[in-house]
């Protein structure tokens, strides 16, 4: 099996797999990683997202090969609990899930807006969530938490 | 007449009296509290823990809520019916306030204090002179091995401390910091994994199957065939994706059953063989003159539950015992239908409850339990986790049933409403496990000796009723008859999705009181107000009309329209004011809505709920509809079935009723009737058509004007 490297939330990884297989099947299955979910398994819904540079991709239809030297950020690289990243502050201020499972794909698609444009408007927000789907209803609460996250990054 | 009645337990807490079963105390300063309802997505767990904190003077911080698990839980049946504050949580009450009494006598004993001079204050029990123990100190004292007992009381809602208060959710951390709480994303020690072969086409039959090419993939551990069921173990998912991939290409189905038509549905629905129900009849003591007969017919598809996370299921034999970690919303029900499945009695079988993605009611969260049963029976004592592909979940799951709403009222001279009929078609909307002689589960209709596949009931009007939930109008209309008609044929598999037959119901009574009154040139509002006695339901009404500035002055390709519903007619009051705009499409601009749940026990959570109950009933009237051809259900992704996106939303704004002097009820189904009917409501108000028939989409749009022209 060729080897594969990349970074994994900051970490040098080398994975000896197939490389035509999906990035979310190594990152679940190989690399105990449980941030990225599966959802549909064809890139329809972003539960799987995980940052890949400074871009959310869905990690499902993501192969293996294309991510060779890439730097890629699951929830579990976003923040901790001891240390967490504003969006994941502003998730829980907000209260903003109900079930909660398409959050950690929707919370790296929010990571990277923040990035590409740290004072989005509502509008960008949605516009960067649009490929996220949520079934419980809580878009308009992780609007607010987007908007809170990069307000409070702003005042530093 | 007037006897006392005298006190009687709470429903959950009559059936499972035990104390000990809801709550147990350490010495260590914590207190578990072990409800029988579930945690899927609602808060519910949050919300039980801020009742027992409350009753038992304690800090939230110290309540651990437990799973529920036939193991050790009371049996509360199914976390559904936006009973779960209700039931669990009134028992809970109770059951803490006995408790407390009971540490309070023994504290006044060995403090020599009156109970009254008692007080509680984080668990620590004080009197007068500074003297104090607590139910730590007290707890290997206490044996709360005893029944409940009816004459406690619980307090009063002004010296409730945490109900009525927003407290964050005790399980969103785990979830933001990708800490394993969902079912997806446990693991077991020797952990295997299966899937499950199931044809395209609708019911068929497995007649040949060649297994040589799934065995021969790296990591196989069994293919297992009973019957039409067949499926594959694997050391790793990766391998158990490609084993059932190996074992698609060979198999060989036979013709399944043909599904309906799905052009003509409401035809189809309406000329099945049915078992028919009044429901109610009321009849007027003075019959008024009818001038004129109104006929309205409404109609709702088949609905996905649609979940985003894929069923999922574990399973572990030891012996002849079983024990299965499910997201089932009831795990003493499922226990039932997988020991009649497996001809074994309910004691060898432990199912126990890890949270899953919401569900929305009843899913394939049950059937992928017994898929894992089955399928661990052949991993040699090792765990199976078994989850479903999307396609299946969007396939093979029930659904919630499609219906066919008659509305018909004679109107006298002045087009006042003095006879109205409603009439409902469709089948039953539950076929839950746990409640019948046969089981309920997808598995048990594909094996070698099948169990007959259950035709879904609806339950009965003091349950709420099933496809006539909400048929009855709160209306004050002089007489009236309510009719029933599920069917006793099948041949889509529906059961429990959220509000059973409310949604249809509501859309249709909301509507057509919305032509009556435009009919008539009266302001919906005005009208809805004349016929309602319940100063609760005018109270909503007022507030939403109030809030959303009713009614907002005309502009081109905007419409607002209103509809209210009491949910059961026994539960939450929700009015709603629609704003939409119509251009090529229809988008829901804002919704703004009143609801009273009498006591609201955490706020920001009732409002969390309505939010998105209001949000996934704009995503069934804009876009969902099963789609099926005469062979198989075709939209099984998120292409065919679309739902909500983000840019889709609209603004919701929500007013809360607080009644903390009222039973609490539940939130998760209020909002979807009415927020249905005003989304219509308002597209009348924009384009002057009614739209009758769901989902409300473009071509639904032309195909409105074009018969109203």
């Amino acid at each position: 099996m060729p080897s594969v490297r990349f970074r994994l939330n900051g970490v040098k990884t080398d994975i000896d797999a197939d490389p035509d297989r999906s990035l979310l099947d190594i990152l679940r299955g190989h690399l105990g990683m449980i941030g990225p979910h599966f959802g549909c398994g064809a890139g329809e819904c972003g539960a799987c997202n995980v940052m890949i540079g400074d871009r959310a991709v869905t990690a499902c239809d993501t192969p293996l090969w294309s991510v060779a030297d890439k730097d890629i950020t699951t929830l579990e690289g976003l923040g901790s609990p001891e240390w967490p990243h504003p969006l994941q502050r502003a998730f829980i201020a907000e209260q903003a899930l109900q079930c909660g499972y398409c959050v950690s794909g929707i919370l790296m698609s929010a990571a990277a807006l923040l990035k590409r444009n740290p004072a989005p408007t509502s509008r960008e927000v949605k516009e960067a969530l649009d490929g996220n789907l949520c079934r419980c209803g809580s878009h308009n609460r992780m609007v607010r938490a987007v908007l809170r996250a990069a307000d409070e990054m702003a005042a530093g | 007449m007037n006897q006392p009645t005298s006190p009687k337990l709470p429903v959950s807490l009559a059936a499972n009296p035990k104390l000990s079963s809801w709550l147990k105390f350490s010495a260590q300063g914590q207190v578990t509290v072990s409800p029988g309802k579930v945690e899927i997505g609602q808060g519910i767990v949050t919300a039980l823990a801020q009742i027992a904190a409350d009753e038992l003077d304690i800090d939230l911080s110290r309540v651990q809520m437990v799973r529920a698990s036939t193991a050790i839980s009371p049996n509360e049946g199914v976390t559904s019916g936006s009973l779960s504050v209700q039931q669990s949580g009134r028992a809970l009450r109770h059951a803490c306030a006995e408790v407390r009494q009971i540490f309070l006598r023994l504290a006044s004993e060995r403090l020599g204090v009156a109970i009254d001079a008692l007080d509680v204050e984080d668990g620590t029990i004080s009197g007068p002179g500074n003297v104090a123990t607590s139910y730590w100190e007290l707890a290997h004292e206490v044996s709360l091995d005893r029944d409940a007992t009816p004459d406690v009381k619980p307090k009063l809602a002004t010296h409730r401390a945490l109900a009525g208060s927003s407290v964050q959710r005790i399980d969103i951390p785990d979830k933001v910091f990708a800490r394993p709480r969902f079912i997806h994303d446990r693991t077991l020690p020797e952990m295997l994994h299966g899937r499950v072969l199931r044809p395209e086409n609708a019911r068929a039959k497995l007649t040949a199957l060649n297994e040589d090419a799934a065995r021969a993939i790296n990591g196989l551990v069994a293919v297992v065939r009973d019957g039409s069921f067949a499926g594959v173990v694997a050391e790793t998912e990766h391998g158990a994706e490609a084993a059932l991939k190996a074992l698609r290409k060979d198999a060989i189905w036979a013709d399944g059953e043909p599904l309906p038509d799905e052009d003509n549905l409401a035809a189809f629905l309406k000329a099945q063989p049915s078992e028919s129900t009044v429901i109610d009849k009321r009849t007027a003591s003075l019959p008024g003159v009818s001038k004129r007969t109104v006929r309205r017919q409404y109609t709702r598809p088949y609905i996905a539950h649609a979940s985003i996370a894929p069923s999922c299921a574990m399973a572990q034999w030891s012996g002849d015992h079983v024990h299965v970690w499910t997201h089932s919303q009831g795990v003493y029900l499922l226990r039932a239908d997988l020991a009649l499945v497996l001809k074994l009695p309910v004691g060898n079988i432990t199912v126990e409850h890890l949270e899953g993605a919401g569900c929305y009611g009843h899913n394939a969260a049950d059937d992928v339990a017994l898929d894992a049963v089955l399928l661990a029976r052949a991993a040699g004592g090792r765990p199976v986790r078994v989850q479903w592909s999307r396609e299946g979940e969007m396939s093979d799951a029930p659904f919630g049933a499609a219906m066919v709403i008659e509305i018909e009222a004679d109107l006298d001279a002045e087009g006042d409403i003095i006879d109205w009929r409603h009439s409902v078609w469709g089948n039953g909307h539950a076929a839950r496990p746990g409640r019948a002689a046969q089981p309920a589960l997808l598995a048990g209709y594909e094996l070698k000796a099948p169990f007959p596949r259950m035709i879904s009931t609806n339950p009965p009007q003091a349950n709420g009723g099933g496809g006539d939930r909400n048929s009855v109008p709160l209306y004050d209309f002089p007489s009236w008859q309510i009719e029933s008609h599920r069917l006793t044929t099948m041949p889509i598999r529906t059961s429990a999705l959220r509000t059973l037959g409310a949604h249809g119901n509501v859309f249709a009574i909301e509507c057509f009181l919305d032509e009556i009154a435009a009919e008539r040139g009266e302001d919906p509002i005005a009208f809805r107000l004349r016929h309602l006695g319940d100063e609760r339901a005018k109270n909503v009404i007022r507030a939403a009309a109030r809030r959303a500035k009713w009614k907002p002055e005309k502009r081109p390709g905007i419409g607002y329209g209103i509809a209210f519903a009491r949910y059961k007619n026994t539960g939450a009051y929700c009015a709603v004011v629609a704003e939409i705009e119509c251009a090529a499409d229809i988008s829901v601009r804002k919704l703004t809505l009143a609801v009273d749940v009498g006591e609201a026990i955490n706020p920001d959570g009732v409002i969390n709920q309505i939010e998105g109950g209001a949000i996934q009933a704009t995503s069934w009237v804009l876009k969902e509809r099963v789609r099926f051809d005469r062979q198989r259900i075709t939209s099984t992704n998120w292409m065919e079935y679309p739902i909500l996106r983000f840019s889709e939303v609209p603004e919701i704004e929500v007013e809360l009723i607080q009644r903390p002097e009222m039973d609490p009820v539940g939130a998760g189904e209020a909002a979807h009737g009415p927020v249905t009917a005003a989304i219509a409501n308002a597209v009348f108000d924009a384009l002057g058509v009614r739209v009758r028939h769901l989902p409300i989409t473009r071509d639904r749009l032309i195909a409105a004007m074009e018969q109203a022209s």
